[in-house]
């Protein structure tokens, strides 16, 4: 059985304007031990999926398995334990560290919430967590503003693992780190992984990044997994034309001064195309494809698109 | 090397306190794109405004020249100044939302360049407006021309602030990181557009970046910037393919790329230890603190960029010697 197993979620806002569906029937698991890399652009839902799994936002219908038991009916007070095993890193570490506390307490304060250990034990704790993740025990007195951006996001990172998580949510841990800090901290993940046995849901708009630290991909738009396999089918051989599209797009000095080959804006997730939601922006989209919303299907062992000419690479002819 | 458009040299930009920008030089020719790579803070946003003279108040330009099309920008009068800003040479801005005034249409905004730089008339300059959002591929642009800047889209925006940016046809453009803030498929998009512009209209791009793929894909030329200082300068093939500088090395070997089969259940990434914040109290070179190959002479005074051999300027007189070593052992 899979550690996390997330069914037909939709997490829905309202807002003036109307409806937005963030997130629009998601379907995942993710394997104990295993490292799933989300990918997707801005806006298509990634870190609302991954707050809805951990019930910071609600979901708006859906189910979300954590070992046996549906978190997305739990009633809040009592996600307790569940907060024990779920723990999530964030983009900017700095704004989610208290400014105002020194390092000991920010870390001290989910022990505290979870009634764990007396004083010194949760001293202790503190102690080994910071050395651990590569700070000097002197960084316990200071505040978050003396740190670099990443000597915080290792500060973010002693803080989601201090509870001793099973499953971590890595939301974008890197994008707001300086290229030679990027690898530094990375590093320290995997380390993590298997000093802990952590599960990850890494989430990132860097292909490169997902690409060496996850052993399978979601490949997200609009609200919906669109692609899903191993890293290496997927990047040997994408099946959706919004893969290839992201794989195009990625800059690389092996296709100098070539133009990638997509066009068109995304669309807002207040207003998500009929029909397939890639057809607008899809250069093998057929009529089929402005009326039928595919699902997500296997087309390949171990890969999944929700593509109605998944695998092709030019537009079929119509029937 | 095509006619010198641009050639800054021994720029040093002081605030009082600290020096952010030192001894720093690179040269941009007539319709050319050079990339200027660096990380946060190494001082790239700072050089493009001091070539705009648009440096905050508090800083000081304490040495140095920027010559363009013959003249030394730092010694032109104001008034003088400010026909070439714009006209000569344009920028556009990091965050393309806040450079855009949310009050005013968009026809308006780039209305208002064209009537300031070239007399247009308002008519006149409706109709250009309407033409250089063509040029830009804005979809429906006598209809977008009225949209105020909140209906439009991240890419839609950072394609308008290039209309107003190209509206005088500049002989360089500043392009200040134009697609950090959007997305992968959108940013493909944007540099695109970029570069068939610097083609269509003779401009030459000073593109600041700090993503090394958008720097092989894109530019002639590279700049490297560390901590305010140059460390390596050289033709973006060469530079990707043969990094000379310790962090230019440290920096490919540590990123990540699609190509590469390198995964974590494979192997550790190589890491640059410390942070750029350890440059700042340095003596030598600022990358020492960083450096495995520095040498006890790397402490005395910042090396300064050096031509090692044609087109390939280097900052770092052990690996510069190394070279030199290499070159005559294989007889070149
Ligand atoms: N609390 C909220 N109320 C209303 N809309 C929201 C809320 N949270 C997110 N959204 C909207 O939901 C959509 C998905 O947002 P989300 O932050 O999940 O995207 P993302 O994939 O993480 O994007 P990014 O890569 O920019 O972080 C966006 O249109 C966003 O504006
Ligand atoms: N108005 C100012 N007063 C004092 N120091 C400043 C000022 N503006 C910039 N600096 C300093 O100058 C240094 C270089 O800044 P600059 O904005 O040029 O960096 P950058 O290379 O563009 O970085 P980024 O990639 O983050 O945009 C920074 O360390 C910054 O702290
Ligand atoms: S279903 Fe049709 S529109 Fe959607 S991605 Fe596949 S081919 Fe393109
Ligand atoms: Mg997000
Ligand atoms: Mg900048």
């Amino acid at each position: 059985m899979p550690l996390l197993s997330v069914a037909d979620l939709h997490t829905h806002f309202q807002t003036p304007r109307g409806l937005l569906r963030a997130v629009d029937g998601v379907s995942l698991a993710i394997e104990e031990g295993e490292s799933v890399g989300l990918v997707g652009e801005s806006g298509c839902g990634k870190s609302t999926l991954g707050k809805t799994i951990l019930r910071l936002v609600n979901p708006t219908s859906g189910s979300v398995a954590f070992d046996g038991d549906d978190i997305a009916k739990v009633p809040s007070d009592a996600l307790g334990p569940y907060r024990r095993r779920a723990q999530m890193i964030f983009q900017d570490p700095f704004s989610s560290l208290n400014p105002r506390h020194t390092i000991e307490r920010i870390l001290t304060a989910p022990l505290y919430v979870h009634g764990i250990g007396d004083r010194a034990e949760r001293k202790r704790r503190v102690r080994e967590m910071i050395e651990r993740v590569g700070l000097p025990l002197s960084s316990l007195s200071r505040y978050p503003h003396e740190f670099s951006g990443g000597q915080r996001q290792r500060i973010g990172i002693a803080r989601a693992l201090i509870l001793g998580p099973d499953l971590v949510i890595c939301d974008e841990p890197v994008s707001a780190l300086d290229l030679s800090i990027q690898a530094q901290i990375l590093n320290l993940l995997v380390e993590m992984k298997r000093d802990f046995n952590l599960s990850y849901l890494f989430i990132s708009h860097d292909l490169s990044v997902i690409r060496y630290f996850a052993d399978r991909v979601l490949v997200m738009y609009l609200g919906r997994v669109v692609e899903e396999g191993t890293g290496a089918d997927l990047w040997a051989r994408p099946l959706h034309p919004y893969t290839r599209a992201l794989i195009a797009a990625i800059p690389d000095p092996a296709r100098r001064r070539q133009a990638a080959p997509i066009g068109g804006d995304i669309a807002s997730p207040e207003d998500i195309p009929r029909g397939c939601r890639f057809h607008p922006r899809c250069a093998i989209a057929t009529s089929i494809c402005a009326k039928v919303d595919p699902m997500l299907e296997a087309h390949a062992p171990g890969q999944r698109a929700a593509c109605h000419h998944a695998g092709q690479l030019t537009r079929p002819p119509e029937a | 090397m095509t006619a010198k458009l641009l050639d800054v040299s021994s720029l040093t930009i002081a605030f009082p306190r600290g020096t952010p920008v030192a001894d720093f030089g690179f040269a941009i020719g007539e319709g050319e794109t050079v990339a200027v790579v660096g990380e946060s803070g190494s001082g790239k946003s700072l050089t493009a405004l001091a070539i705009m003279r648009l440096l905050p108040r508090t800083a000081r330009i304490a040495s140095g020249s920027i010559g363009f099309r013959g003249r030394d920008l730092l010694a032109l009068p104001e008034p003088d100044m400010r026909k070439v800003r714009g006209r000569e040479i344009a920028m556009i801005f990091q965050e393309p939302m806040t450079s855009l005034n949310p009050v005013l249409t968009v026809g308006k905004q780039i209305a208002e360049v064209l009537r300031l730089h070239e007399g247009l008339s308002a008519e006149a300059a409706r109709k250009r407006s309407i033409e250089l959002l063509d040029l830009v591929r804005v979809a429906d642009p006598h209809l977008r021309v009225d949209d105020f800047p909140h209906r439009l889209s991240g890419g839609m925006r950072q394609r308008v602030m290039i209309a107003m940016a190209v509206a005088c046809r500049p002989k360089l453009l500043i392009a200040d990181e134009p697609t950090t803030a959007l997305d992968v498929t959108i940013q493909a998009q944007v540099l695109d557009l970029l570069d068939r512009l610097r083609r269509e209209l003779g401009m030459a791009l000073m593109l600041i970046t700090h993503d090394l793929g958008i720097v092989g894909q894109w530019a002639d030329r590279v700049v490297v910037l560390y901590a305010g200082r140059g460390a390596e300068e050289a033709d973006a093939g060469p530079l990707l393919e043969d990094p000379l500088h310790p962090y230019t090395k440290g920096l490919l070997a540590a990123s990540p790329r699609l190509d590469a089969r390198l995964h974590y259940t494979a192997g550790a990434l190589r890491e640059i230890p410390g942070s750029i914040a350890t440059a700042q109290r340095e003596p030598g070179c600022p990358f020492v603190p960083r450096c495995a190959m520095a040498l006890p002479s790397c402490r005395i005074s910042p090396p300064p960029l050096e031509e090692i051999r044609p087109r390939r300027l280097l900052a770092c007189p052990p690996t510069a010697a190394q070279e030199q070593a290499n070159a005559s052992a294989v007889g070149r």
